[in-house]
């Protein structure tokens, strides 16, 4: 399984999945979020491997 | 079983840190650190905001945009100061800010930068003084105008040639959506990437990451290492500008380029007069008498007029006015 986090909120998904699918599984838009995993920023066709923790940073602010 | 490579950079081949759609381009680390600067000075110059040798005044707020900005201008080389406007805005959002400021300034060897405390100079946060002027419900159209007002004076006092703002392309497509939308002439005629000084006391605003996409700023700040302030203001949450972004974001998932295309052709029939904007109306502008600015409602600007209502007494004597 992976885990996606985002704030306070954390999904569990099957690993295997491009980032940007695993973004959609969570019913997120891809465009709204940045994925790191192990303290580095990933591109969303990244493949998820087993054991991934995905922390996903929101890029939209009010302004 | 075929082994996937995954995204490559185009300049390299390392594995790609980030992906843009909109301008078919993979980037690794090293070459998206390249790649942002380069194009964020492109657009100074094409806008022709400033020039190598201007003094620029960058307003930061610990968000990611600004500190982006502040740190890509360093690297450019230009001869840039930061101003921190403290608002005074509780549950621990403008002393976290503050603080990434500093702490941004001080990792890169002392950057200069200036702190207004609003409360200090004027006698009032912006939530005490949204609470006291009765206009609890704009509170952010209170806090644009008392930065406008800071910035302007700032700019003024400190000769500097412009004030450069965080605004990326997203704020700038949404604005433009929600103008559109309501069929505002009088903002659309005047949204672009460069505001000119039409008064010695108003500063000239620039825009230097309005073609950068918001999701390219992020992406910019966590490669570089840029320590921001994550949250939100408390009184943007719900701001319809979000809402917005979202719809912007929906119409790039679908075809990529397109919050650019917007925007750029926007500013395209502008310069070229396929849509025209009705001139507003020449406007006899007077001197503030309380602190100089240009203003069209009798003597006193729309700040100044602030502090003269009786329910703001309470508030402490302006410092900028006591000299």
């Amino acid at each position: 399984m992976v885990k996606l986090i985002l704030r306070d909120k954390t999904w569990e998904l099957p690993a295997g999945m491009t980032v940007r699918d695993a973004i959609k599984k969570a019913g997120l838009d891809p465009h709204a979020v940045l994925a790191m995993r192990d303290g580095k920023l990933i591109n969303e066709e990244t493949l998820t491997r087993p054991g991934d923790v995905i922390t996903l940073i929101s890029v939209i602010s009010g302004g | 079983m075929s082994v996937r490579r995954g995204m490559r950079c185009r300049k390299c081949g390392a594995p790609a840190v980030i992906n843009m759609p909109q301008h078919k381009l993979a980037l690794c680390e090293e070459h998206y650190l390249e790649w942002v600067p380069a194009r964020v000075g492109q657009t100074i110059k094409r806008f022709r905001m400033f020039r190598p040798e201007d003094k620029v005044l960058v307003a930061v707020s610990g968000g990611k945009d600004s500190l982006a900005l502040w740190d890509i201008l360093h690297r450019l080389g230009y001869a840039v100061e930061g101003l921190y406007i403290d608002l005074g805005i509780g549950g621990g959002y403008s002393a976290q800010s503050k603080e990434k400021v500093q702490a941004f300034a001080e990792t890169r060897g002392g950057l200069p930068f200036r702190v207004v405390d609003v409360r200090e100079t004027y006698g009032c946060s912006i939530p005490e003084l949204a609470q006291r002027s009765r206009r609890g419900a704009k509170t952010c159209s209170l806090c644009g105008l008392v930065k406008r007002h800071i910035m302007n004076r700032i700019a003024y006092e400190g000769g500097f040639a412009a004030i450069a703002t965080g605004h990326n392309l997203d704020d700038e497509a949404a604005v433009l959506m929600q103008n559109t939308l309501h069929w505002q002439a009088g903002y659309l005629g005047r949204q672009a990437p460069v505001l000119p000084s039409t008064h010695p006391h108003l500063a000239r605003k620039v825009k230097p990451l309005c073609l950068m996409y918001e999701r390219e700023m992020a992406a910019y700040s966590l490669v570089r290492g840029i320590n921001y302030i994550y949250d939100e203001c408390p009184y943007s949450v719900g701001a319809k500008t979000i809402f917005y972004k979202e719809l912007l974001n929906q119409l790039e998932g679908r075809s990529p380029g397109a919050k650019l295309h917007f925007y750029l052709s926007f500013l395209k029939a502008k310069e070229e007069g396929t849509i025209r904007f009705m001139e507003e109306e020449e406007v006899q502008m007077q001197n503030c008498r309380r602190c100089g600015q240009p203003t069209t409602a009798g003597d006193l600007c729309a700040f100044c007029r602030l502090w003269e209502r009786p329910e703001m007494a309470v508030c402490g004597p302006a410092e900028e006015f006591e000299a």
